[in-house]
């Protein structure tokens, strides 16, 4: 019974989402304020609607109702409450309502906070909004309903792929889904302006917010599942160039430009059709990826099981959306002037800059994700790209990017004097050159391109310590006063100074792993230690322990740092290989103690039947836990640039229509 | 700017669509095993560097092999790694490899050196000639060869113990069976 409200809410949902996509367009257009007033209402209808859908199927879920196949395929009864939970968006038809959800879920914020925009421009986002809704819904409800019951029910289903029974993975999606279905509002804000054929700084005000929120989900969301590839894969690596990641980074490196192009667009009153291009990109590779993901025509890792149908379905869904928004673009675009004039090297040179160094790398590796299907439709074979392409390509388009990233902050908005931020830039010049060589030379096996690459860390670093400095006026004030300045600071600029710092850290952590990594694989027999990265590792016995839905067979290594002495300092790491029992599927689980300077990185493998000893893999990985820190500080920015006044939803309070309200006629 | 350029981005989605519609059609899977039931085609590799002995066609007769093809830029083939030495220690079935596509010539080797060498002999295929000869799609990709010469099978992706169990190891016994 619940199930089938959840079925009959969702297809209410789609009523719901196409009316809302409709009248009030005409509503806007003719203004006519009673269609007007339906928006609103209906995106918070429309959001409870899907609310009450996936509620009914995590239901299913969560009470092992094996009469619903979606359950039958992806849990199981002995699986933890947590894995029953995350085996709702653990697979096609769930993840699409997750969505549906996340869709709807801006749309009901727009609704709800959008209280101080322009009336006739927040009916027509929320409008474009529910017109993407109205799309996703029908595609779920056509070709991917998760509530079809399967008679008679199974005793018990067929669990979900181990490999995702992860708490990393668990909440991976969500976040992942909050961040790139997130651009469908930037995206429903730049059709909406369009529409109006204008674009503004209160548009532009409006739209920062949300760019940001999304981009921080993104962040935290990509991070999580390089993480957990990082421990669960359990070879130490932590990006492939997989054409799922990149589905995921594409829209991440969008987005990154957007949040700094929104800021020209605001401040300065220029790169407008700049901004709103970026913004359908932004959401249009969101799309592509999910079509990429979902319909088979890449062969991927982590692909879903693929369906032509699914396929057209998406990939028109693509392009009347897209289509649609380009096609708006190519008419209203030219007559969206900008006001804002600036010479090449200013602060907005360097955001442009930064722009189109962020967009030919999201080309490059949209490029390089698609080649192989060109390729193949051309019929000249089939060829695959590999990490040799996207890191000959990626890396060098960042190198110039990074470098950058430390002066632009020093330079004026219109014109700026590079000269004169360089001269600012001395001191973080010469440490960045000393850390370099420092690098080069303490560091055995250190190539030069590695230093470099510290330098590139250090660089951006120091100079992001160095903007900050200078906005409190550290030693050209008393110190009281430079605290005081400190603790004034807005908090959309500590947003910057997190974000940029993140990233430093981040490509700190990412030149160190990928350059230092120490390994060794061997054969191990009770009682025989390695030696790895100056820690030595000591196999001490491996055993059977049974888990809730699975059999580990779990080693224990006792961990010393070589040259320390006493079992006082010894560590211990147990690392697993877990047998699933319903989807008979072996998982490995990494052993990882992270230190500062590197995680012990420990691995169980098979027995080795002659010798009768376990293999193991033993990694030292190098500042691998500054990526992930990174990676938080930068979100930790995106959060706190948030919590800025001028960024809160509603910012300018001059407009103080109530929309909504019908003026009595 | 010109009127025009606001033009490019919807015709640019035009040409990617077209080649969507095209791509969804296609099976993956099928397409690429043309090769299967035929012949190994005639081609002969360098040894890699450090080795004394390539790798030719002619290698590939009187006894059931498989072919993998690696590479030491290609993740997969890190994660596939350990099971093919485990195929060697146990002298489970021989396997012959070749190193695709290297940037330069000490990759392979170092690669090798580093993680051990599980192969019988390695052809070094910086021109993709054994790639091509095999049919290969990408790395890691493994043939089962029979003693005719005959390419019987081929798995994309790395081999896992499972599907080792499930799939490629009742394929070999068949093989040699025959």
């Amino acid at each position: 019974m619940i199930v089938e409200t959840g079925h009959f809410a969702l297809i209410l949902a789609l009523f719901v989402a196409a009316l809302q996509g409709t009248l009030p367009m005409i509503g806007a257009h003719r203004r006519d304020q009673a269609l007007m007033a339906i928006a609103a209402p209906a995106a918070l209808i429309q959001l409870a609607l899907v609310i009450v859908a996936f509620a009914a199927l995590t239901y299913a879920f969560v009470t092992s109702d094996f009469s619903v196949l979606n359950v039958v395929q992806n849990s199981h009864t002995d699986k933890p409450m947590l894995y029953k939970i995350s085996g709702v968006w653990g697979n096609h038809e769930g993840s699409m309502l997750l969505w549906a959800l996340i869709l709807s879920l801006y749309g009901g914020a727009i609704a709800a906070f959008g209280k101080n925009l322009r009336p006739s421009l927040k009916v027509r986002v929320l409008g474009v909004q529910s017109l993407i809704a109205t799309g996703i819904l029908a595609f779920i409800l056509l070709t991917s309903n998760p509530f079809t019951r399967v008679v008679p029910a199974p005793i018990n289903g067929n669990s979900l792929n181990p490999l995702l029974q992860d708490p990393g993975l668990a909440f991976h999606p969500p976040l992942l889904y909050l961040g790139y279905v997130g651009l469908s509002i930037t995206f429903s804000f730049a059709v909406a302006a369009l529409i109006e054929g204008r674009v503004d700084a209160a548009w532009a005000r409006w739209v920062r917010p949300w760019t940001l929120a999304a981009w921080g989900f993104l962040t935290a969301g990509i991070s999580l599942g390089s993480w957990w590839a990082y421990y669960e894969l359990g070879w130490g690596g932590w990006w492939f160039w997989d054409p799922v990641e990149n589905a995921s980074f594409m829209p991440w490196l969008a987005a990154t430009a957007l949040l700094h192009s929104a800021i020209v667009s605001e401040k300065r009153d220029s790169l407008k059709s700049w901004t709103i291009f970026l913004a359908i990109i932004a959401f249009g590779l969101s799309l592509l990826g999910t079509f990429l993901v979902r319909s088979g025509v890449i062969t991927s890792v982590h692909a879903f099981a693929s369906d032509p149908t699914r396929g057209v379905f998406i990939l028109l869904l693509l392009v009347v959306t897209i289509g649609g928004a380009f096609a708006l673009f190519a008419w209203r675009g030219p007559s969206l002037k900008g006001s804002g004039l600036f010479q090449p090297i200013s602060r907005e040179g360097g955001l442009l800059l930064n722009n189109f160094l962020l967009t030919v790398a999201a080309a490059s590796v949209l490029l390089g994700t698609l080649y192989p299907l060109f390729i193949d439709v051309l019929e000249l074979g089939k060829v695959s790209v590999g990490a040799p392409y996207f890191e000959s390509v990626f890396i060098p388009m960042m190198i110039p990017m990074l470098m950058v990233m430390a002066i632009a902050p020093f330079l004026k908005w219109k014109r700026g004097d590079f000269l004169g931020a360089t001269a600012r830039l001395k001191i973080a010049l010469i440490i960045t050159i000393v850390g370099g060589l420092l690098t080069w030379s303490i560091i055995d096996r250190a190539s030069a391109f590695a230093a470099f690459g510290m330098a590139l860390a250090i660089w951006l670093f120091i100079a992001v310590l160095t903007e900050l400095a200078e906005r409190i006026k550290l030693f050209r004030v008393p110190l009281i006063e430079s605290g005081r300045r400190l603790l004034r600071q807005p908090r959309a600029s500590w947003g910057m100074t997190f974000a940029h710092a993140g990233l430093a850290i981040m490509v700190a952590g990412m030149t160190a792993s990928s350059a230092w990594r120490v390994e060794s694989i061997q054969v191990m027999k009770f009682g025989d230690s390695v030696t790895v990265g100056g820690y030595t590792y000591t196999l001490k016995d491996v055993r059977e322990v049974p888990g809730p839905n699975y059999i580990a067979t779990r080693g224990t290594f006792i961990v010393t740092q070589s040259g320390a002495s006493g079992e006082d300092d010894a560590l211990t790491l147990y690392p697993e290989k877990r047998t699933y029992k319903t989807r008979k599927m072996t998982t490995t689980e990494a052993a990882i103690h992270p230190t500062f300077l590197g995680d012990l990185y420990a691995v169980v493998g098979d027995k080795d039947e002659k010798s009768g000893g376990y293999v193991t893999r033993i990694y030292f990985n190098p500042l691998v836990s500054w990526m992930w820190t990174g990676a938080l500080i930068m979100v930790l920015g995106a959060g706190i640039s948030l919590s800025d006044r001028r960024h809160r939803v509603g910012a300018p309070a001059k407009s103080k229509i109530v929309p909504g309200s019908v003026p009595a006629e | 700017m010109n009127r025009f350029a606001y033009y490019t981005p919807l015709v640019l989605l035009g040409v990617l669509a077209v080649y969507f519609a095209a791509g969804l059609g296609r099976d993956s899977q099928t397409l690429q095993s043309v090769l299967i039931n035929q012949k190994v085609p005639e081609f002969s590799l360098q040894p890699i560097e450090g080795a004394t002995k390539g790798l030719s066609s002619a290698d590939l007769k009187n006894q059931v092999v498989l072919v993998n093809i690696f590479g030491s830029w290609c993740d997969s083939c890190r994660i596939e790694h350990p099971f093919l030495m485990e195929l060697k220690e146990k002298n489970i079935v021989p396997v012959y490899g070749i190193d695709w596509r290297e940037v330069n010539r000490q990759a392979g080797p170092r690669w090798l050196k580093k993680f051990g060498s599980p192969y019988t002999l390695i052809g070094d295929d910086p021109k993709s000639r054994g790639a091509i000869a095999f049919g290969v799609t990408g790395a890691p990709e493994t043939f089962f060869v029979d003693k005719q010469g005959v390419i019987r099978y081929k798995h994309m992706g790395p081999i896992t113990e499972q599907n080792w169990n499930d799939t490629l190891k009742p394929i070999l016994d068949e093989l040699r069976k025959q």
